[in-house]
């Protein structure tokens, strides 16, 4: 029982990533429609990041990913040998990273490392790939882009750099968009004009959008779906209409964000470990809490991980 | 009535070449700033990445000299001052306390190091005055012998906090210093600088692109763009009834989590600002949605009325 998601441009079902005896991502099922913007939230911690880099295929070497499935526009991105994966990154599936410091290599040119996207998947001259790499540089709001594909990274500012990724991962058109944090680094002008830029490019190319953030202003404002995760799970889901007006997860209704001022911090979920990953620092936690717990729907699409019935903070009130 | 600072008429030029072309730009980062902050309030100075406030530091720091004009720290120049004299009477907090911290000395060197430069006191003296000031900012004595490796974010912000404050300054600047932390963490950095205001009668010069810190801390804002203030009021009327229209469209870019509302149109078109190529007349006026013929060729004046300060033609009285 999840939430139906029509012709997905990605597909994920009971996704499990582990590092060692710790398991990071454990059974995320996920969707993200054509067109539309699918926000993942949570505390750091909570195995979002992670979740993003196992459908790019990008984990550490020697860390396993395992799913039911994992889709792209239908294909099957398990069975994929690493070829046929990257030929695919960067092109139909893009990132952007959260770190544009560490995620720009400082030996190249903006300009060399933004055309090499474009020559290497679509076959272009280096003078196309600049021309293109300059247009997407003065798409996402860089003054003078002939000046900055001549530069180094460490020339640029932080907000800079982080424009710089947000034009690679557009340079070949993708029909999904991974962003790890995307605006966090930048001004809330700037903020407002990228995402404009996403929901412009999501209308005209019918971009899907994995959104992650920790910015409920972002989800509230420009995703349709949200996922809220805690501990490697996915604890509620829906329509952001839905969530925003009935969080029902323990964790989400604190403050009215989701885990907003909880004592203590994400917890290291073990291999093998049963039960809800939240009950230690959740206040209505029982003993049968420790058993598997149900996902349970709250109506619609609206979708969450505990063992209290919909209506419970009614019952509570009562 | 003396300042704790003051600034007249400043103006700051970088040379910056071009790496593609050899071209050089001037860029004009600090373009006339006058402003003046009594004994114990908050500055806040909010304004886009590349609006010269980093830079406005830097000068009222006295680590870059002005072009022109003057700063005057107490009633003093900065020009000529002993760096000895200056550092016991203004002090730096920076963004990155991973990079503001010298990764190979211990917490308690750290810390005493502006003691030791200033080489007055006998050194049971600075130990006593080290363990005070940790103690003061939450730091307990067993980290004294840590590396700064072996600290979060937010204790290393602190210790930065504590190193600032050793001299006891009057004046602290303070440089983003909640950016780079965890949302959580960022809340009780923000309350630490606040309590060590009140208790110890600091003057914070405070500077933030974001714009709910500022409204947090500060008493009054200034608003810079492309090196001027182009407006500056108290906090809550600067919040409560903005008047530049760059205010305005700053004030409505921040994302408040509504899911009925979208990603704000702020009618600042697809126009950026352009340090290396400020625009004739009103420097705002390429991306004013209310900008009239008039201000593409006419500068306007400052407008001072009520404690506010305005520089736009629209707000001139008919």
């Amino acid at each position: 029982m999840t939430p139906v998601v029509p012709d997905p441009v990605l597909s994920v079902a009971n996704l499990r990533v582990s590092f060692g005896q710790t398991e990071a991502v454990r059974g995320v099922t996920l969707a993200v429609a054509r067109g539309e913007t699918h926000c993942l939230v949570g505390e750091s911690g909570c195995g979002k990041s992670v979740t993003a880099l196992s459908v790019m295929n990008l984990l550490p070497r020697g860390i396993a990913r395992t799913a039911d499935h994992l889709r792209f526009q239908g294909q099957d991105l398990l069975g994929m040998s690493e070829r046929q994966t990257a030929r695919l990154r960067g092109d139909k599936m893009a990132m952007i990273f959260q770190e544009p410091m560490t995620s720009l290599n400082p030996a190249y040119t903006i300009g060399s490392q933004m055309s090499e996207v474009f020559e290497r998947h679509r076959g272009a001259t280096r003078r196309q790939a600049m021309d293109r790499a300059a247009e997407l540089l003065a798409r996402v709001g860089i003054t003078a882009p002939g000046m900055r594909l001549g530069q180094y990274p460490h020339q640029l500012s932080g907000g800079l750099r982080q424009r710089v990724m947000i034009a690679m991962a557009l340079m070949c058109d993708p029909e999904l968009l991974i962003a790890d944090e995307p605006t966090t680094a930048l001004d809330v002008t700037v903020q407002a004009q990228i995402l404009r830029l996403l929901q412009r490019l999501q209308q005209e190319l019918g971009l899907a959008l994995l959104l992650i953030t920790h910015d409920l202003g972002v989800v509230a404002r420009m995703a349709q779906r949200v996922s809220v995760m805690y501990a490697g799970e996915v604890i509620e889901t829906g329509t952001v209409a839905e969530v925003f007006a009935a969080p029902t997860h323990p964790g989400m209704t604190r403050t009215g964000e989701p885990l907003g001022n909880i004592p203590g911090v994400v917890p290291r979920i073990p291999l093998g470990f049963i039960g809800c990953g939240f009950r230690d620092r959740c206040t209505l936690a029982m003993p049968e809490c420790a058993q598997t717990v149900p996902l349970r729907n709250a109506g619609g699409d609206h979708f969450y991980l505990c063992r209290l019935p919909p209506d419970w903070k009614r019952a509570a009130a009562a | 009535m003396t300042h704790a600072i003051e600034v007249r008429n400043v103006y700051r030029d970088f040379q910056q070449r071009s790496a593609m072309a050899g071209l050089r730009h001037k860029v004009r980062a600090v373009d006339g700033v006058t402003f003046s902050l009594p004994a114990g309030d908050v500055l806040g100075v909010v304004g886009e990445s590349g609006c010269g406030k980093s830079t406005l530091a830097r000068l009222i720091m006295g680590l870059l000299p002005p072009t022109s004009g003057e700063v005057l720290v107490d009633g003093r120049s900065l020009s000529g001052m002993d760096r000895r004299e200056r550092a016991r009477m203004i002090q730096p907090v920076f963004q990155d306390p991973y990079s503001s911290l010298n990764p190979r000395q211990c917490i308690r060197d750290i810390v005493g190091l502006p003691l030791a430069a200033q080489g007055d006191q006998p050194k049971a003296r600075q130990a006593d005055r080290v363990m005070e000031m940790l103690a003061r900012v939450g730091i307990s004595s067993e980290m004294a012998e840590r590396m700064p490796g072996q600290l979060s974010g937010g204790q290393r912000q602190r210790v930065a906090i504590a190193r600032a404050l050793v001299l006891h300054p009057r004046i602290v600047v303070c440089d983003e210093p909640t950016s780079a932390l965890d949302v959580s963490v960022q809340a009780q950095i923000l309350n630490l600088l606040a309590e060590l205001r009140r208790e110890l009668g600091l003057t914070y010069l405070f500077i933030s692109h974001n714009l709910a810190v500022v409204e947090h801390i500060a008493t009054e804002v200034a608003v810079m763009y492309l090196g001027r203030i182009v407006e500056q009021a108290p906090v809550q009327e600067l919040f409560r009834t903005p008047t530049h229209p760059y205010t305005k469209a700053l004030l409505a870019s921040v994302l408040t989590p509504d899911p009925a509302l979208g990603i704000p149109d702020v009618g600042l078109g697809d126009a950026y600002p352009d340090p290396t190529n400020i625009p004739p007349g009103c420097r705002f006026h390429p991306r004013c949605p209310s900008a009239l013929a008039k201000c593409a060729t006419t500068m306007p004046d400052n407008i001072r009325k009520d404690g506010r300060l305005v520089e736009c033609l629209l707000a001139v009285p008919a």
